[in-house]
C-alpha cells in the first residue's frame, strides 16, 4: 500500500514549522527489523525520523493523556490509525484531553501484521523486513520469504470495520474501503459454543503462561489510572504472584476495565512477550456492548459510552 | 455485561446475581437472598475463581 509516508511527514514538517502544535507523535523505526517505536518529535528537521507501515502495531493514543500532558504543553498532533483515532476520541469522551489540545493527522489503514506469525517462519533471527505494496519480503541468514501482507494480518485488522480515522484534523491519504463482515464475532461465538467447564479451561490454558509483566496494560490507551488496581497494596485487590486464580482475576478485571471503551487495536497483544492473546477477553465484551447498546466504542464525540450513562432503555433483565 | 462475560469465562450463570433492593424492603431482600441461597445450593460448591492458598 502506499504508506502515506511521505504526507505524514510533510504535514508533520509543517505543523511543527508553524508551530501549529508543538509535539508529533508518530512511529519512528525501531531497534530490529519489523518493529517501531513510539516517537515525539519537537523539531521540524526531524520528521524524516517517522515511518509508517505494516508493523506500526502499537495504540499512539497510549501516548496522549492526563497523565502524559501537562497544562504548560501546547497542541499535540498524533499519527492517528483508525483504532488510534478512535482511542483519542475516547480521550477526549472521557476528559483526559480536550478535543483542541490534539491535532489528529488521520492515516487509513489497511491492516498492521501479526509478528508471531511471520517470525513463525524462520528457525532463526529476522535481520530484514521490506514492504512494497501488499508484498513483504522477511530476510533472516539463512532464507528470504516473500509474503502477502493479507496473509498475516493480525487477527483484530482482520476483523477491523474501521479502519479510517471516524474523526481528524486532517487526512495523510484517500480513505481505504472498509471491510464488511458476515461473522465479525465469529471467535467469540467459537468459545461460547463450548461447554462450561471448556471454556473455564479455555480461558485458564489461555493466561497460563503469563508473566504478570502488565505489558498489556501498559500498552492499552484505556488504561490511564495513576495507580492500577493490580499495583494498590491497601486493599490489595489482588495476588501478584503467579496464582492462576490471581492471574484470571487479573485477566478478568483488566478486561473489564475496557467495557464499552475497547477499540479492538490490539496494541495489548502486541505489547505481551507470552503471546497470549488477551483479545479473548475484551472481544466478549465488545460483542456485547454492539448486540446491548449497539455501541462502538471512539467513533463519536456527542455520546456518552454505554456503561457512563443510565437510559431507561438500557437491557435490564439481569436484574431481580 | 460483567455476569455475561464471567459466563463466557465458564462461570455458572446461577452464581451471579445482581439485584437492587431499598433499605425499605426488608422482605425483598429475604426472597432474593433465599432464591440465591437455593441456586447456588442446587449447584454445589464452586471450583472455579477459587484461590487455593496451599498451592
Amino acid at each position: 500500500m502506499d504508506t502515506c509516508i511521505e504526507k505524514i511527514r510533510a504535514i508533520g514538517a509543517d505543523l511543527l514549522a508553524k508551530g501549529t502544535v508543538e509535539k508529533v507523535i508518530g512511529f519512528a523505526d525501531g531497534s530490529i527489523p519489523m518493529a517501531t517505536r513510539p516517537m515525539a518529535l519537537t523539531s521540524d528537521k526531524d520528521v524524516d525520523k517517522l515511518v509508517f507501515n505494516s508493523v506500526c502495531g502499537l495504540n499512539l493514543a497510549n501516548y496522549v493523556s492526563k497523565n502524559s500532558l501537562s497544562n504548560k504543553e501546547g497542541k499535540i498532533a498524533v499519527v492517528a490509525k483508525g483504532c488510534d483515532a478512535r482511542n483519542l476520541v475516547t480521550h477526549i469522551v472521557e476528559n483526559q484531553i480536550s478535543r483542541e489540545q490534539i491535532y489528529i493527522i488521520g492515516v487509513p489503514c489497511t491492516g498492521m501484521v501479526d509478528k508471531r506469525k511471520i517470525a513463525a517462519l524462520f528457525d532463526d533471527e529476522i535481520t530484514g523486513f521490506e514492504e512494497h505494496g501488499d508484498t513483504l519480503t522477511i530476510t533472516s541468514a539463512s532464507k528470504t520469504e516473500t509474503v502477502k501482507k493479507a496473509d498475516v494480518l493480525r487477527h483484530n485488522c482482520r476483523v477491523c470495520t474501521h479502519r479510517n480515522p471516524p474523526v481528524y484534523d486532517v487526512m495523510a491519504g484517500d480513505p481505504v474501503e472498509e471491510q464488511t463482515l458476515d461473522h465479525p464475532y465469529e471467535d467469540v461465538d467459537q468459545i461460547a459454543a463450548m461447554d462450561l467447564d471448556a471454556r473455564w479451561a479455555y480461558f485458564e490454558n489461555l493466561t497460563k503462561n503469563c508473566i504478570r509483566c502488565y505489558a498489556c496494560r501498559n500498552a492499552c490507551p484505556l488504561c490511564y489510572c495513576p495507580t492500577c488496581f493490580v499495583d494498590e497494596s491497601s486493599p490489595q485487590w489482588v495476588g501478584k504472584g503467579q496464582n492462576e486464580i490471581d492471574v484470571t482475576t487479573f485477566h478478568f478485571l483488566r478486561a473489564f476495565h475496557c467495557a464499552g471503551r475497547c477499540t479492538d487495536c490490539g496494541a495489548c497483544v502486541e505489547a505481551c512477550p507470552m503471546g497470549i492473546n488477551v483479545r479473548d477477553f475484551t472481544r466478549k465484551l465488545n460483542k456485547d456492548a454492539l448486540e446491548l447498546f449497539g455501541w462502538e466504542a471512539g467513533l463519536v464525540l456527542d455520546k456518552r459510552p454505554p456503561l457512563d450513562a443510565y437510559s431507561p432503555n438500557d437491557p435490564n433483565d439481569f436484574i431481580k | 455485561m460483567m455476569g455475561n462475560l464471567l459466563e463466557h469465562m465458564g462461570v455458572d450463570r446461577d452464581r451471579i446475581h445482581f439485584s437492587w433492593i431499598s433499605s425499605a424492603e426488608a422482605t425483598k431482600f429475604v426472597d432474593v437472598v433465599k432464591e440465591i441461597s437455593e441456586k447456588v445450593r442446587a449447584l454445589g460448591p464452586n471450583k472455579k475463581f477459587v484461590k487455593d492458598y496451599n498451592k
